[in-house]
């Protein structure tokens, strides 16, 4: 009962320390500490880049009065010497989820959700501006001790959930004055990502180009409801309009969603500070052309347990190599100038910081530069860097006194001083007792080492050449020693206690194991070189390995470059009227087809001996989903404002595996899991480059657009019952409905009146103007024909029909409305609406006059579809010339590239195959794929690599055993003092 | 309701009467040759300017320039080949893969060795008869699902019924060996990374445990009959197979040493992805593979692009017996098998080694190689005339198939389709 009370006015005291100076005051007087504290003699961090030698730092009511080698020290100061000591700016985490619980995930019944749950918000519940963090704060007691431990003073913490996220909190970790003195600001700025709001089920976004998409309505809609044209109210909206001059902060989480989201933010004009993932170091170009400044987790990946011999056959050489090379990323931002500041989120615990930034040194970050990464940058992200992260006049009494370097391994922080008020982590006044000892005590001489760190040091014991049991605590002034006895057997046990004086030896008392007492004097003899040895063992620099393009299995050193190069002798398919020519050369210069002919000669080129081989344009894939992060966007039952060009994945390796199958180009098309999908990327296979490269230039603009079973979701489950369309019949309506819609949008646009712009209404424009084209998946006839009449209601024409399996059986009417057929060889009965599906469709379909592409919508097929286009020989019996254009010269004039690619012509791209044998055979390989002139594959070089990747795997193995068995080598050291314990505490 | 009724059996009466199946090939009454044809005997050899004589069914007599007897069918020119065999396939069991109304190839129950294929197997499939104008005519037909997934049995592939197909009544018994890995569901927040699957013990002391039960069964009086344990008493006398599903290295060793333990001698692995790695133990113990086919993607991004297509040159070259199954693809792409044959050639296996592994080695392994998978006297006259090599797409163009020396239809539902729309076209001009 007594304890209780006296808890409570414990209670009631702290809570009378956080009253501000107008809170009355009924606990006692009301008097204010008005001293200031100086402290003397230390190393002073003012920045990072500003450092007094020995100087003076001087605060008052939490903030910072004076700094600077010769202070002048106010008499009613308390003076603290720290002669030998440093003190640093503490660190601020500027991406934190401190104090903020993060909500749950709503679990849902199966159903989908398709629209808003909430009412006078956005219409998608993962925008969510209108949530403030501090709203939700509450100190966690337990975190900021860590934090603090870390060196942290500050964190800027905000709810992790949802796409927009609200603004957050600065938070000052300190104890004192409650959360009106912790709470720095309210609205440091405002948070967003790429991950939906556990809360909603809400469907859209599925994928990341429908998030980015999202963004960029969201932008659009508020300012639409900024200029006042709306009547409703949207509480969201209105807070990103309040919002709007905050810092925006997204969290991107790798080096491709950094690019995207930049982009987003260049065409609203706001410049996002990135959350980055650490893989930045692989497209240093690209995100140095984001101007961003990045938030980098450390979050450095272990060395993978590589002693099970099959599970580290599994491990992928790009896994093995981010564990070689992600703590190089700092390094590599800070040489090319790239702003970043480091923060704790992706840590287990904030604990782990230290050892991360250590690494990230040991990878040659300057330590000037990560200093900044932890205290200026932050600050300068928050505009504040007068206020926080620095010990100017003025700013807060925010810093960190250590024994020496913070970034040493071996120093020691002692104290965390958060506005004036102090944490301390370790005691400075703890004596070093750490040395050798001698003593002699019951007429044994025993030899005694104490290491390890200064408050909790170790000890070991010897007694002539035995090693003796032996357990040492140290503690307010206090050394116990217990150890066993020198006959083990016995199990008997002296223990000797010390009281610590300014003397280097240790005297006190020994009680012995018949229970006697007597003194004992402990004579330190040397001090302790542990320390030393430890040093030379960590700083061993890394062996980093090369980051390739891409930094994957079979990424090349170097991009490969343009050539001259002539073939010499060849069989060429030209994929013109010329038709295969025997005996050829073909010349290729700076990217395009130079000359074909008979002995061609050139004293620049390098000549490629082709004879008994064929050589082919490119094959290009009308319809593919590799080299892209997301395929479908399935949230909408349309999606036009969706692009590939948002998701495309320059590092898969299928490009690899395409080029490999003589592919050059293809278009990345969205999926089918709607009636107007997403557009389209159109992509040359350059591996290495990055995905904006990837890109055609002047890219003709494709949508997706499907029918039939995946649009109706008859395949999705029973629960997958209430999108519209749910049939045949539906999904004409929703064709019908997007495009008068889309007239009415242009109509009202053209009319000078206010608009919203619609993103999707906008592209859907587009088609009816015949600016963008559309490629649909389509299986029966009855669908086909309707889109065809859909499409000449509104005037415009449907330009490629993929899939198209029963397109033999309207073929007539294809050719009328001068559609294209982008087919499969061979497949069917996959699916109800398959089973008329025929391997003579290519042939039917081209006897009619139609332009007849086979296309792979595999990433199996596509690297074989010079057999696939063989099948149509065998089925139907197209003509071998023709069957190699389905594959070739049919695509380009399906995807409006023909001028460009597609056949072997004086001034089209230089985009070839050299093949071992008729490219049709199925014996044939792709012995070169050339893009505009550079050699992309090559089967020599590939073995090659396949040589390179296995030497650096049996490397960097070798490298992980290696840091695996210095843990393994400390490992039953560790287990033998848990003995000795055990054998102390019997 | 009952004139409704009427009206939609009408329909469907007259609807099947275009697209009918096709009927199957009459008994063979009359003895014919094949001549002149360049006869790719399935061995390894090649027999030029053959003479093919076919009677009763069987093959009567080959040679190269030899004298025919009965009907003379001309094939100068032309290749003969043995009918391809396909081992582990779903034919018949699934008509479309996304109507599960259509879907027999999957029973619940775990240990089920006595679910038996052949009784579900649809001889009048339209993915069945499009096998055959590619030259697919054997097929061993297997059930897919559990850990033992049941008895497989071996059909050829123009038949009126399930009885009639039959070649080998339930040939073996299909077990899916657990993985030695296990991945965490990313999407519950668990580590993704690969680890050890810490049920791999368990599952396979479950195997052990059934085989020993099932054994110590069959020993005893069985008054009480148990249905699973008599199922497995084929393994154990010799007259069935064990299919094993095994891709990993360590799967395949554990799986083989598990086979041993409970001495069961007649083992085929099936997927054998990394079988490569582990030639020398599957040469001791004389174990065959059948593969996946070839035209697969490599299981890891650190893998030859290549690899897939080169494991049938890396085993032969070992002296493994090596086949193809189509287990791990849709029924309907079972008719590229020769492709996937022809693929293995493109990785310098020759065209007649590539042609083993869907003739004779095939056989071989399914245990049916005294009657198929080879031109040889006494054989079955199950056999085909190609315009070219069969094992390429360009040139695999049938002219005549015999299943037991019947001449089977190359016609399907597609082929009619073609015909129907090609002719249409044709008028409008």
């Amino acid at each position: 009962m007594i304890k209780k009370y006296i808890f409570a006015i414990i209670l009631l005291c702290t809570y009378t320390i956080s009253a501000q100076e107008y809170f009355p005051k009924n606990d006692g007087v009301k008097s204010k500490n008005t001293n200031y504290t100086a402290f003397t003699n230390a190393k002073i961090y003012v920045t990072p880049t500003q450092v007094i030698k020995k100087g003076t730092l001087l605060i008052k009511d939490g903030k910072v009065a004076a700094t600077g080698p010769s202070v002048k020290i106010p008499s009613n100061a308390v003076v603290v010497n720290l002669e030998g000591k440093s003190i640093y700016p503490s660190f601020i985490d500027v991406y934190s989820k401190f104090g903020v619980k993060s909500p749950q995930r709503q679990s849902n019944n199966g159903r989908p959700q398709y629209d808003a749950s909430r009412e006078g918000f956005y219409w998608n519940d993962h925008i969510m501006p209108e949530q403030n963090a501090v709203d939700k704060f509450s100190f966690d007691n337990k975190t900021a001790k860590d934090l603090k431990k870390a060196g942290f003073g500050l964190v800027n913490t905000h709810v992790q959930d949802g796409v927009v996220r609200g603004t957050g909190a600065l938070i000052a970790l300190t104890n004192k004055g409650g959360d009106a003195e912790r709470i720095l600001d309210g609205r440091s700025g405002q948070y967003l990502s790429l991950s939906k709001s556990v809360t909603s089920a809400q469907v859209y976004p599925s994928s990341i180009m429908g998030t980015t998409a999202l963004l960029r309505q969201m932008y659009h809609d508020a300012d639409w409801y900024a200029k006042g044209n709306t009547t409703g109210k949207d509480r969201s909206l209105e807070a990103l309009i309040a919002n709007q001059n905050l810092v925006q902060i997204i969290e991107a989480g790798n080096k491709l969603n950094d690019v995207r989201v930049d982009n987003v933010g260049d065409e609203f004009g706001i410049q996002y500070v990135i959350v980055g993932g650490g893989d930045e170091y692989e497209r240093l170009s690209e995100i140095k052309a984001t101007n961003a400044t990045y938030i980098l987790p450390v979050n450095f990946p272990k060395a993978y347990d590589v002693e099970n011999t099959f599970l580290a056959n599994a491990l992928s050489i790009a896994d093995m190599k981010e564990w070689n090379q992600k703590a190089y990323n700092p390094k590599a931002l800070a040489d090319n100038n790239i702003p970043f500041a480091f923060t704790t989120h992706q840590l287990k615990s904030p604990t782990e910081l230290k050892e991360n930034i250590l690494k990230a040194i040991n990878y040659g970050l300057d330590k000037t530069k990560a200093l900044e990464a932890l205290t200026t940058m932050p600050a300068k992200i928050l505009g504040k860097q007068d206020l926080i992260g620095v010990l100017k006049n003025g700013a807060f009494a925010n810093f960190l006194i250590t024994s020496g370097d913070i970034f040493d391994k071996e120093t020691t922080l002692y104290e965390n001083w958060v506005k004036g008020d102090k944490t301390l982590i370790e005691s400075m006044d703890v004596k070093d007792i750490r040395g050798n000892y001698s003593s002699t005590i019951n007429a044994v001489t025993y030899q005694i080492e104490i290491t390890g760190s200064i408050s909790s040091p170790n000890v070991k014991v010897k007694s002539g050449a035995n090693t003796i049991g032996a357990k040492l605590t140290y503690a307010d002034s206090w050394v116990n020693l217990v150890l066993t006895s020198p006959e083990a057997s016995k199990k008997e046990f002296i223990r000797l206690s010390s009281r610590v004086t300014d003397a280097d030896n240790l005297k006190g008392k020994a009680t012995l194991p018949n229970g006697k007492e007597t003194s004992f004097i402990a004579k330190k003899t040397s001090k302790s070189d542990s320390k030393k040895e430890k040093k030379d063992k960590d700083n061993t620099k890394p062996n980093m390995l090369p980051v390739t393009y891409p930094n994957t299995a079979y990424g090349f050193n170097s991009l490969p470059k343009q050539e001259t190069m002539l073939f010499k002798n060849a069989t060429v398919w030209t994929g013109e009227a010329e038709g295969i020519l025997k005996n050829t050369d073909v010349l290729i210069k700076n990217g395009k087809i130079e000359a074909i002919g008979k002995n061609l000669n050139t004293k620049k080129a390098k000549i490629i001996d082709a004879t008994g081989k064929h050589l082919t344009a490119g094959i290009i894939d009308e319809h593919s989903h590799i080299a892209t992060s997301s395929v479908n966007e399935s949230g909408h039952n349309s999606t036009a404002e969706v692009s590939i060009e948002d998701a495309v994945d320059p590092d898969d390796i299928d490009i690899y595996r395409n080029l490999a199958g003589g592919v050059t180009s293809i278009q990345i098309l969205h999926g089918s899991a709607n009636p107007i999908g997403g557009r389209s990327a159109i992509i040359k296979l350059k591996w290495g480059e990055s995905a904006k490269n990837l890109i055609y230039k002047n890219s003709p603009k494709f949508i997706k657009f499907a029918l039939g079973e995946n649009v109706k979701q008859s395949n999705w489950g029973d629960n997958q019952t209430i999108r519209f369309p749910q049939s045949r019949m539906g999904v004409e309506q929703v064709f019908v409905d997007y495009f008068t819609r889309a007239k009415h949008y242009e109509a009202l646009k053209k009319s000078g009146q206010p608009y919203r712009k619609d993103t999707e209404m906008e592209v859907l424009v587009e088609i009816l103007n015949g600016e963008r084209f559309i490629s649909c998946h389509s299986y029966v006839q009855s669908e086909i024909n309707m889109l065809m009449k859909v499409a000449e209601q509104f005037n415009f024409k449907i330009n490629t029909f993929t899939h198209i399996l029963e397109g033999y059986k309207v073929a007539d009417k294809m050719k009328a409305h001068g559609v294209g057929g982008s087919t499969f060889s061979d497949w069917w009965a996959y699916k109800f609406e398959v089973n008329d599906a025929i391997p003579y469709n290519a042939a039917i379909m081209h006897n009619a006059g139609i332009t007849v592409a086979i296309n792979s919508d595999d990433a199996e097929m596509s690297r074989r579809l010079n057999q696939e286009a063989a099948k149509t020989v065998k089925y139907g019996g197209v003509n071998e010339v023709d069957a190699w254009k389905f594959v070739t010269l049919n695509p380009a004039k399906l995807l409006h590239l023909d001028d460009r690619v597609g056949s072997i012509k004086i001034g089209k791209d230089a985009d070839v195959v050299l093949w071992t044998d008729h490219p049709m055979s199925i014996y044939a390989k792709a012995e070169k794929t050339i893009i505009e002139g550079a050699v992309y594959f090559d089967l020599q070089r590939d073995t090659q690599l396949r040589a390179n990747m296995k030497a650096e795997k049996t490397m960097l193995l070798k490298m992980m055993l290696q840091d695996k068995n210095k843990g393994l080598k400390t490992q039953p050291i560790k287990a033998l003092e848990k003995k000795q314990l055990h054998c102390d505490s019997e | 309701m009952k004139q409704l009724i009427y009206t939609i059996s009408f329909l469907i009466l007259s609807h099947s009467a275009i697209s009918a199946q096709q009927t199957p090939g009459a008994a063979q009454t009359e003895t014919f040759s094949i001549v002149g044809a360049t006869a790719h005997i399935g061995n390894g050899t090649v027999l030029e300017n053959s003479v093919i004589i076919v009677e009763n069914g069987k093959i009567q007599g080959i040679n190269a320039n030899g004298t025919p007897k009965g009907t003379v069918i001309n094939a100068k020119g032309k290749h003969v080949y043995p009918g391809f065999i396909t081992a582990n396939s779903s034919l018949g069991l699934i008509e479309v893969n996304a109507v599960r109304a259509s879907n027999d190839a999957n029973e619940i129950g775990g240990i089920i060795p006595h679910v038996r294929s052949l009784i579900a197997y649809n001889a009048e499939s339209k993915v069945v008869e499009s096998m055959r104008p590619n030259g697919v005519l054997v097929a061993q037909i297997s059930p897919k699902g559990g850990r033992i997934s049941g008895t497989s049995s071996i059909v050829q592939l123009d038949a009126w019924n399930w009885e009639d197909a039959a070649i080998k009544i339930n040939d073996g018994i299909h077990l899916n060996w657990p993985n030695p890995f296990a991945r965490g569901r990313w999407w519950l927040g668990e580590d993704p990374t690969l680890k050890l699957n810490t049920n791999y013990t368990k599952q396979i002391e479950e195997l052990n445990t059934f085989i020993k039960d099932s054994k110590a069964y069959l020993k005893g009086p069985k008054h009480i009959k148990n249905i699973p344990f008599e199922a497995m008493k084929g393994l154990y006398d010799g007259s069935q197979k064990l299919f094993l599903n095994v891709n990993s290295e360590k799967g395949i060793i554990d799986a083989i040493a598990f086979a041993k333990h409970n001495a069961i001698s007649n083992l085929v692995i099936i997927g054998g992805y990394e079988a490569y790695k582990v030639v020398d133990v599957l040469k001791e113990n004389n174990i065959p593979v059948l593969i996946d086919q070839t035209h697969r993607l490599p299981n890891s991004s650190d893998d030859d692009y290549d690899l897939p297509y080169r494991f049938p040159k890396l085993l032969m070259d070992a002296g493994i017996l090596v086949g193809i199954h189509t287990g791990a693809v849709s029924n309907f792409q079972t008719r590229n098998l020769p492709f996937y044959a022809g693929t293995a050639a493109r990785e310098g296996l020759s065209k007649e080694d590539a042609l083993k592994l869907i003739t004779s080695n095939t056989a071989k392994i399914l245990g049916i190689d005294k009657q198929l998978g080879t031109l040889e006297v006494g054989k079955a006259a199950t056999l085909f005339i190609s315009e070219g090599d069969a094992l390429d797409m360009r040139t695999n163009k049938l002219t005549h198939a015999y299943i037991n020396g019947r001449s089977v239809s190359l016609e399907t539902h597609q082929t009619e389709l073609w015909k129907r729309y090609s002719n249409k076209y044709k008028t409008q001009q």
